[in-house]
């Protein structure tokens, strides 16, 4: 039956209804809007879109957001293992209050967290002035934008690596220790590729998230073009002189980025999978 | 057994054989353990409970009585009705799509199914700036569609409606994704016992179906909610920023950051951030509660 026809019989009712309920809004919402950025931008042809991305300031705006999203998911694939593996495995006051709390980003509207990391880390502001003392200067540079990013995309990795790890059973540790490893061979032997997959994806959502994020780093950034512009503060800066192809441009260049992105760390995973297994 | 458990109390201690604490081998050592958790505190403390702590210190800086004279102005209070209209049309919306998409996807067996998941989660991976500007050429009047819109007098683009669809774009996959894995686990046994029974397709949605879900669309909804009301990218550049009209409580915040009104930003900030601390308990009181009705990522 499977072969022939679409979907296979079910006795369940209400398949038409929900079909079209969910295939209406996600065309009217989702598909056709993007369907006209992606006609839109057919129109414009590859040679002017080359030329208008191939521009120093787009170049460098793309590469600033993408290099920053890629360490601040990298700096978060790192921290939130740690954070996942303490709040799994460890004993401490707080433990709930932090379990919850690492959900905070998701929490705070970005604009709220953009002009809170602003003045708490501006030369004048509380944590801002310890670092001036060293020298170090975090709002308004490349570090100020990280910082924000770090922020927005914290709690990916942490949320799909910590039930992993929670499920793991303990007798595989201690099998590896009874071999003869000593506790770091058996985490980065044993443990570590368990948790690959999972590591993987948060840091693919992690990664996404930041590169298009906007709200909380305009306040953080400076903005200086060349410098500290963001991408997707070039498109609102080209919309706003209602340079819509340029807006285009910069949009399908950071679209076609992403998926390239996310389509390495697919293969990547399922590369990982294979290798070790389907955990 | 260890040897000191047998010692009658009153043995004296120096009696005691030294005792050998067995080394356990699946944790980390008490230095490293002690370590990790002193690190991680110190950057969850900056990266996270400083910045919270200054949206409200913030906020109080010249008092009470200045935090809330702020919101008393006019645009700030259309700004919070446009924001909580925009979240009551919004996720209403996205809860239906969601159930539907769920529904769809849990309880039938069809081709392309993967393609349809991977289709859901799209606006997770498109940035809100980019998703504004979809929307903005679709329904703008360089388009067809817009033209012909505006020309019958529907307004999107720098009006209410287009903050929604924004808002609906950004927030989409939230309650679909919060169902998808809930309604997989139940499977339709018991849908399809009600429906031997003689029930309606209807009835047994909303009297088999909808108590199983209910903890997970809440939970969704809640998600959905703190995104929607939060949104900023997508509707910056929908809105078209009119003051008093197509202003939602994160421009008004970016608007009187911009102008340094300090106290008006943060109190703003601190309303929202409010709303979110809410949202943050009632999800975390979810899952403690109901972590069994939940999809598997939130059982801890």
């Amino acid at each position: 039956m499977r072969g022939l026809s679409l979907r296979s019989p079910s006795p369940m009712p209400g398949f038409g209804l929900a079909a079209g309920i969910t295939f209406t809004l996600l065309s009217l919402v989702v598909l056709i809007p993007i369907a006209a950025l992606i006609a839109r931008g057919a129109d414009i042809g590859l040679a002017h879109f080359l030329a208008t991305v191939g521009t120093e300031r787009v170049l460098s705006a793309l590469w600033l957001s993408f290099r920053l999203a890629f360490l601040a998911a990298l700096f978060n694939l790192v921290l939130g293992l740690a954070v996942a593996w303490m709040l799994a495995r460890y004993d401490f006051p707080g433990r709930r209050l932090i379990d919850a709390a690492v959900d905070l980003p998701f929490a705070l509207p970005t604009a709220v967290a953009g002009i809170a990391l602003t003045t708490l880390y501006a030369p004048n502001g509380l944590v801002g002035h310890v670092f001036q003392g060293f020298g170090v200067r975090i709002a308004y540079t490349e570090l100020g934008i990280w910082l924000a990013l770090v922020f927005v995309s914290l709690p990916f990795v942490v949320r799909t690596v910590q039930p992993v790890i929670e499920e793991i059973e303990r007798e595989v540790e201690e099998a590896s220790a009874t071999l003869g490893a000593h506790r770091l061979r058996t985490f980065v032997r044993v443990i570590l590729p368990m948790l690959t997959p999972a590591l993987l994806t948060g840091f693919a959502l992690g990664l996404a998230r930041a590169v298009g994020e906007y709200g909380s780093v305009i306040f953080i950034a400076g903005n200086l073009p060349y410098k500290t512009e963001i991408a997707p503060l070039l498109i609102v800066i080209r919309l706003e002189e209602f340079d819509y192809e340029g807006a285009i441009c910069i949009a399908l260049a950071m679209l076609a980025i992403s998926f390239l992105m996310l389509l390495v760390i697919n293969l990547v995973q399922v590369l990982s999978r294979r290798r070790y297994g389907n955990a | 057994m260890p040897a000191d458990i047998a010692l009658p109390a009153s043995a004296p201690l120096s009696a005691r054989p030294p005792r050998r604490r067995a080394r356990r081998v699946t944790t980390e050592p008490g230095w490293f353990r002690a370590a990790l958790i002193a690190t991680v505190l110190t950057l969850l403390a900056l990266l996270l409970f400083l910045p919270l702590w200054e949206v409200f210190s913030q906020a109080l800086s010249e008092g009470f009585g200045a935090a809330v004279a702020s919101l008393g102005n006019p645009d700030a209070r259309h700004a919070i009705l446009l924001t909580l209209l925009t979240a009551l049309v919004a996720v209403p919306m996205n809860a239906a799509f969601g159930i539907a998409a769920a529904w769809m996807i849990a309880k039938f067996d069809f081709r392309g199914k993967a393609f349809l998941i991977t289709l859901i989660d799209l606006p997770f991976s498109v940035s809100p700036v980019v998703a504004g500007l979809c929307l903005t050429l679709l329904f703008g009047s360089g388009s067809a569609l817009g033209a012909f819109m505006i020309a019958h007098g529907m307004q999107v683009v720098f009006a209410v409606p287009g903050i929604i669809l924004a808002t609906m774009f950004v927030t989409f996959p939230f309650v679909a994704r919060e169902l998808i894995p809930v309604m997989q686990e139940q499977g339709r046994a018991e849908e399809e016992a009600a429906l031997t029974l003689g029930a309606s397709g209807w009835r047994t949605f909303r009297t088999v179906t909808l108590p199983n879900i209910r903890w997970a669309l809440l939970y969704g909804v809640l998600l959905c909610n703190a995104r929607a009301m939060g949104e900023f990218g997508a509707v910056a550049v929908i809105s078209g920023k009119i003051r008093g009209e197509t202003i939602t409580m994160p421009l008004m915040i970016e608007m009187s950051y911009n102008e340094y009104l300090t106290v008006a930003a943060f109190t703003m900030a601190a309303l929202l951030a409010s709303l979110g601390l809410v949202m943050l308990t009632a999800k975390t009181l979810l899952e403690w509660r109901f972590a069994d009705q939940l999809a598997a990522r939130h059982r801890h």
